[in-house]
Formats: structure tokens, sequence, C-alpha cells
């Protein structure tokens, strides 16, 4: 059964690129377009790994995590920050809401594959 | 397997796109001492948007200047820097660079290099002048100067402009077999920011080497010269993280930082929670805060899921289909549904003139049929027009700005007031509004609002309105681009006229004085202003309307201001038409244009040199043109008592069309003619009637300007 993944950018190219990437390496791909579309959807169905953008409108990456973790279904679900901003401070408010890691954006899609599989296998 | 980015292009250019026009908008409108700090923060984010998908899909162009622009707008809506006038007009100049880079990257066009390095520089010394609390770090012989040490731990809060650097290098053996002179060496490092051994030689190992990932707000040659003491000649090798120097910042966090104050994660198990595992350290790009559990890898992340969230989660209906509630479709699809409705509309007509006749009761669920596809035909076709209707914010949204950057050329000051924004209309008359209408605005601004002393000595506010309002009136929409300025000066136009050689009695009334400004080469300007005044504008901008199948006019009334009236048709591709027959021929008149129609009696027909050209209206002579003689048809009606005139009327000036008979009024399917054969003179394009026949479309601003050539002629 292939990993369902919520891909939360709320840029559309971005989100079709990513779910074009992921879906290509079989995976199953939820789209939202900020943190509250994903919060929604999360709640509606449980996913194995999240993706989330940082800076969105309505509810931001942060934000979103924090509210994630704080539901029993999503407390262990890994939760990867696709983010421009990877200053310390960033990840620091990252790992403090509650992330499981990061990575930067602009990125090679088969790298986004390759962490992925890292998390998810 | 790899992937081809270039087909997410599309969807980037789009949003863009409309990330930029966002930007504008905002901008422009921004309150400079109380700036709304939601409107900063989507500034902020529409220009990070940008910065993040231009670097994704590799333009590097548009990424390094959105990039700029973000940590200058981060800081401003941060409140560590105060929003200014010159902040502004800074990034609305990188806004229209971007635009051009844009359009550059889709094969329109670009941007002009020395233009774009010259705001790339505005925006940097914007960012490094003033008030900003940080540091700016760059990379100049002044910042190799040996800085003191710093005295806070190995500082990250700095590493927004701090870079990283891969280190790497072979100590000399001596160091090597002392570890308190590595241990010393560093220290010394650390003080010049994070150290991060990567990799240090085992005791025995063949490979000497020492691997180091250090952040740093230093250059990389004040690193070096801490190295060189330490390291075979030759053997240090510094390398920013991540590629190039621009960009070098952002893709630059591929180390782990020892991070303080980690929250323990639930999942990172019990040892070492403190500390932080990176599981990529050898990655430049991605990193985890805990090292994916081998247990999120083989258990089903269902499986740790309580019951009765599996319970909610089933309870809430999983929202079906994408979040969007739009779609975008190439406007080329959208005009081929069009085209093919256009057909289905001429194929129900032609259904319906070959059912005329036929037996009601016999065919009665033929004709119940007919009639139900004629409701729905026409639904359809109401329906498909308006997925090409736009709304006309999609010009007006240009104008604050075009407002905004005349003003303070012109040391004029105005508001802008915008109504009816919403009003929709076809997306092509959007298109090729939008110069003749940005025209109208700069020459209000121009020539209309006068200077605030002019204003304050008149008794007026100095601050002059300028009105843009668009309205649909019974099928067409109507723009009226209004200003509080000082009017039209009759004397002065007619003046100007004059001395262009235009004909200019002083008995023309006010409304003909007005329609003189659309004259080519007319400018009552004073002085030829960089803006509107150079005499090319106004012919164009009624030239352009006109084509449209509309018309402008003018009302005005000294020192109290100006009104152009812009109006068009609603769409161009279907158009209410009067059909007309001449002899065996049936011609197709756009029913805009057509003021009356009337049979003339034989006192209204005045002759010239013996041969009837004018009829008299209401005191006016109108110049006739006999369509049977204009198009060669033979069996057409001659005689003016017998048939019908048709009277006209475009940009004021009318004409009367002499046909056989009117046969009725309907909306017609325009066919391009173009499209298959070349333009023909008089046409504006062929529909196809209800019984199957070809009519034409006559081009009425043609005949029209015809007709005032037969009357000069004749006069």
């Amino acid at each position: 059964m292939s990993k369902n993944i919520l891909a939360i950018d709320d840029s559309a190219s971005i989100r079709q690129m990513v779910n074009f990437t992921l879906k290509s390496a079989g995976y199953h791909v939820v789209d939202a377009v900020d943190g509250r579309d994903g919060l929604e959807r999360a709640k509606s169905q449980q996913f194995d790994l999240v993706l989330t953008d940082q800076n969105m409108p309505r509810m931001d990456g942060l934000a979103l995590i924090r509210a994630l973790r704080e539901m029993p279904a999503y407390q262990r679900t890994p939760i990867l920050m696709l983010t421009t901003e990877s200053s310390d401070e960033m990840k620091l408010q990252g790992r403090a809401a509650g992330a499981t890691g990061w990575m930067v954006k602009p990125f090679d899609p088969l790298k986004l594959i390759e962490v992925v599989r890292k998390v998810i296998g | 397997m790899s992937i081809d980015m270039s087909q997410f292009y599309q969807v980037f250019f789009d949003e863009a796109a409309e990330h930029l026009g966002q930007i504008e908008n905002l901008l422009v409108s921004i309150d400079l001492r109380h700036p709304d700090e939601e409107e900063l923060n989507a500034v902020f984010r529409a220009a990070h948007s940008i910065k993040g998908s231009a670097a994704t899909f590799g333009f590097s162009d548009m990424a390094d200047i959105t990039h700029v622009m973000e940590s200058l707008l981060d800081e401003v809506r941060k409140g560590t820097r105060a929003l200014s006038a010159d902040m502004v007009d800074a990034c609305l100049a990188a806004r229209d660079i971007l635009t051009a880079q844009l359009a550059g990257h889709r094969g329109e066009g670009g941007a002009d290099p020395a233009h774009t390095s010259a705001i790339v520089t505005r925006l940097e010394q914007l960012l490094k002048a003033g008030n900003s609390p940080a540091p700016v770090v760059e990379p100049s012989p002044a910042a190799a100067t040996p800085a003191p040490p710093v005295a806070a731990p190995p500082a990250l809060s700095s590493a927004l402009t701090a870079g990283v650097f891969d280190v790497r290098f072979v100590p000399e053996p001596h160091v090597a077999s002392q570890p308190e002179l590595l241990d010393n060496m560093l220290d010394e490092l650390g003080r010049l920011g994070g150290v991060e051994i990567v990799s240090r030689p085992a005791v025995d190992s063949d490979d000497p080497q020492w691997c180091l990932k250090i952040t740093s707000m230093m250059p990389a040659d004040m690193l070096r010269d801490v190295l060189d003491f330490m390291a075979e000649p030759g053997s240090v090798d510094i390398s920013p993280v991540g590629g190039e120097p621009p960009a070098g910042e952002e893709t630059a966090y591929g180390f782990f930082d020892p991070l303080p104050d980690v929250l323990p994660q639930a999942a990172a198990g019990g040892e070492e929670a403190a500390r932080v595992e990176c599981v990529a350290v050898e990655d430049e790009v991605y990193g985890f805060f805990t090292e994916p559990s081998p247990a999120v890898e083989s258990r089903p992340v269902e499986a740790e899921v309580s019951p009765e969230s599996v319970a909610v989660a089933e309870a809430v209906v999983p929202a079906k289909g994408g979040g969007d509630t739009s779609i975008r479709v190439g406007v080329e699809k959208v005009d081929q549904m069009i085209n093919l409705v256009g057909e289905l509309v001429i194929t129900q007509a032609m259904l319906v003139a070959s059912a005329q006749g036929i037996d009601p009761v016999l065919y009665e669920r033929l004709l119940a049929g007919i009639d139900q596809l004629q409701r729905n035909t026409r639904d359809l076709q109401e329906t498909v027009m308006s997925v090409r209707m736009l709304p006309i914010s999609m010009v007006f949204s240009r104008f604050p700005r075009v407002v905004r950057d005349l003003s303070r050329k012109l040391d004029k000051r105005v508001e802008l007031k915008l109504l009816g924004e919403h009003t929709e209309l076809d997306k092509g008359l959007v298109e090729r509004l939008a110069d003749p209408l940005t025209h109208l605005v700069r020459n209000s601004l121009d020539h209309g609002i006068e200077t605030p002393e002019k204003r304050r000595a008149a008794g007026k506010p100095e601050t002059g309105i300028i009105t843009v309002s668009a309205s649909h009136q019974s099928g067409n929409i109507v723009i009226e681009v209004g200003d509080d300025g000082a009017g039209l000066d009759r004397a002065r136009i007619l003046a100007k006229a004059r001395e262009k050689g235009l004909s200019a009695p002083d008995s023309l009334s006010d409304a003909d004085v007005w329609m003189l400004i659309f004259e080519a080469g007319f400018s009552t300007a004073d002085v030829v202003t960089e803006v509107s005044g150079r005499g090319v504008g106004m012919d164009v901008v009624r030239r352009n309307i006109s084509a449209m199948g509309g018309r402008v006019d003018v009302q005005s009334i000294l020192s109290v201001g100006t009104r152009f009236t812009v109006r068009l048709p609603l769409t161009l591709a279907i158009l209410d038409g009067m059909s007309v027959r001449v002899g065996g021929e049936t011609y197709i008149l756009p029913l805009g244009h057509v003021a009356e129609s009337l049979q003339p009696t034989a006192d209204m027909i005045h002759s010239i040199s013996g041969v009837p050209r004018l009829i008299r209206l209401r005191g006016r002579y109108v110049p006739v043109i006999e369509l049977h003689r204009e198009f060669g048809v033979a069996d057409g009606c001659a005689d003016w008592t017998r048939g019908i005139m048709v009277v006209i009327d475009v940009d004021g000036s009318q004409a009367a069309l002499f046909v056989d008979e009117l046969l009725g009024q309907h909306q017609v399917v325009i066919k391009s003619l173009e499209a298959n054969f070349r333009r023909i003179k008089g046409f504006s394009g062929a529909t196809i009637l209800g019984d199957g026949r070809v009519a034409m479309i006559l081009d009425l601003p043609a005949l029209a300007s015809r007709a005032r050539r037969l009357q000069s002629v004749a006069a």
C-alpha cells in the first residue's frame, strides 16, 4: 500500500511540483493550500508524512505543526518543513514546534524523493 | 528517473504574475506612517513566495531580486525598520523588473540587465542604510580587518546574514599529534562562528583530513588565516556551501548546528535527548531534528493511532478532490468552446428556420424539442460567454500605480477613486482597453488636475480627484474617467485647432469642440511633457475604442472638471445586429451604432449637381450611402422614397445607409473574415444566418468616415 503524504504550500507551482514528484515516486499525495487547509485535511485522513511550507497565509507552518502535534493521531507522524527560511532561528522554532526535519527550498525533486524515502521508506 | 521542471513553468508564471500584481496593489495603497501589519505580511509573503518558486524552477534572476526585497520587507514587517517612500519606490521598481524578467522567461522581452543591477544596488543600499539592527555582512576588504573577538558564544542568532563554509584541511604533523593545539585552533575558529566537526581522522587513519562545517559572518579569508597556522600548506580547502554566492546564503543550511534548548521529541528515544542527531550531516539541503526512528519506518503510522481518533477520522467526511475552487484553463480552450457554442447557436437557428411551416400538430414533439434546444442553447451560450468575462479590476488595478508615480513626478496631489471594479466584460476587451484607459487617466492627471497652488488659488482642495468608474448599461459597458480639474478651455482648443488647419468655426457646439481633442496631432499642453503631451494619444484612444465597436464622449465644464465616457459592447464574439435586405443580399448592422431608421419623403432628399446625395433630417444634412451601389448589388432598390434609410451614428458623425428593407434584429455570432480571407473594406466580419446563408457584418465606423469624405467632396 502506498504511503499517504500531505503536502502543504501556498504556492501552486511548488504544490504541483511536489505532488508530481512524490506521485512519480509511488506515494499518494494530498495537497493543501495553507496551514488551516492542511489541518482540516489531516483531521479527515491519517497521513504517513506531512510536508509543510513555513510562510503561508491564514496559518503558517509552525502553527500547523504545533496544532498537529496536539492531535493524538499526529504525535509521532514525521513532519518535514520545506522552506526557504532555513535560518537557525527558524530551525530552532521548527524543532520547538515539533518538526521532524527540514529541507531547504529550492530543492531538487530527486533530493525530495531521497529525503522522503529516508523518513517513510 | 529525472523530472522535467519545465512542465511546471506555466503555473509558476501565472502564480508569479498574480503575486507581482498583489505586491503592486498593496505597495501603492500602503499607508507609510501606519502600515497595516497584515498588508506588510502579504507583501512579504508574495515576495517570499516568488523567491521560493523562482529558485526552485531555476529562475535565479528573479530569486535574486526577490531575495533582497524580501530581506528589506522582512525587517519592515518585524518592525525593526520604518517604511519609507523611497523603499516603496524601490520595491515597486523591483517589481517592474521582476515583471520584465517574468516576461523574459515566458519568451516575451525581458529585463534590461543594467537596470536590474541598478535596482538591486538600490535595494541593497536601502537594506544597509538606516535603522537596520543587524549588521549586513559583505565580503568586502573592510570586513576582512580582524574584528574584535565575538563576545557572545558562537552566535547563531545572527546567522541570517552568516555564510556556511565547508572546510577541509590536513593538520601539520606536529599539530596532529598535539590535541591541545587542535583544541586551540577549534576555539579560535569558534570565535569566528559556529564550528561543527563533520569528520576527524581516526587515530590510526590513513586519511589525515579534517572536515568542518563553519557558520560565520567572516569572509573565507579569515578562516583561512586561522587555519594556515596549523594546516599543511596547500591542504586548506574552504568552500561556501550551496553554490553561487548570491543564493549561497539561502542554500547553505545543510549543516546541523549544535542548537541549544532542544525540546526532546517524543520519538527521539530516551538517550541523548538533549543532543540532536543529524543523520544527514553530509548533506547540505535538509536535516532531521530527530533521527527518523526505525519505528516510523517499520510500523505503519496507523498502528500508532488511538482507536477513538480513528473513529473521528472516519466520521469526518474527507474533503474530496482539490481544495481550489477555481481552475486555470488556457484561453485557447475557452475560445474553442466559445467557437463551438457559436456553431451550435447557428445549427440551432437552422433547425428553427427549417421547422417553420411544418404541421405543429403532427410534429408537436419535434417542435417542443426544438423549443427546449433553443432555451438550452441560450443558457449554454451565456454560461460559456461568462467564462471569458473578467472583472474590469484587471485594468483598474494598474491605475493606482500610474497615478502614484505620475503625481509624484508632476508634484500634484491626486486621490484616485475606482468604482464598479467588479463589472465584467470580455477578456479580449479587457486587454485592449488597458492602454486607452490608462492614457485617459494619465491625461486627466497631466492636463486635467491642476497643481496644488493653482487649486488653492481657485478655492479648491489641494488634492484633486480622479474618478474611474465602470457599469453596465443596456448591453453596453460604460466606463467613465473624470477629474475635478481645470476643464477644457473652449477658446484654447479652437485656437489650437485653427493653428493645426482643422475646420473650427466659432459656431461649433461645445460637444463638437471637445471632440476636436481627438483629432490626430492635437495637443493643447503648453509644454510637451514626457507624460502625455506628444500629441499622439487621444486620437489613438478614440481609434482603439472605435475598433472595439465602442465610442468615447467628452463632457467638460471650465474649472469644474472633465469627464470622458467610453461605451463598449459587452463582448466581441457576439453582437446585437439588425439585419437588412439589399437586393437579394442580407447584411448585418451592429445595433449599437444604429440611431434610427425611416422612409424618406421626397422633400427630405437633397441633390447636389442633380444627383441625390443627402437627406435633411431635423434641420441637419446627413450624407447617404446607397448600399446597393456601395457593394454592387444589381437588383437593389434605387428609389429613395421606396426603401429605408438607416441612420447610423459613429463617434458623433452621422450617415444614412440606404437599404431595401429591414428584416429584424438578432444576436449574431461573429466569424472573423481575416482568419480565412483578407480584410475587406467596409466589412468587419461575417455571420451565418438561420437559413444557412452567410451575411456580412458591416463595418459602420468605416462607412461613416467614408460618408464624411463624400460629404466634404460634395461640399
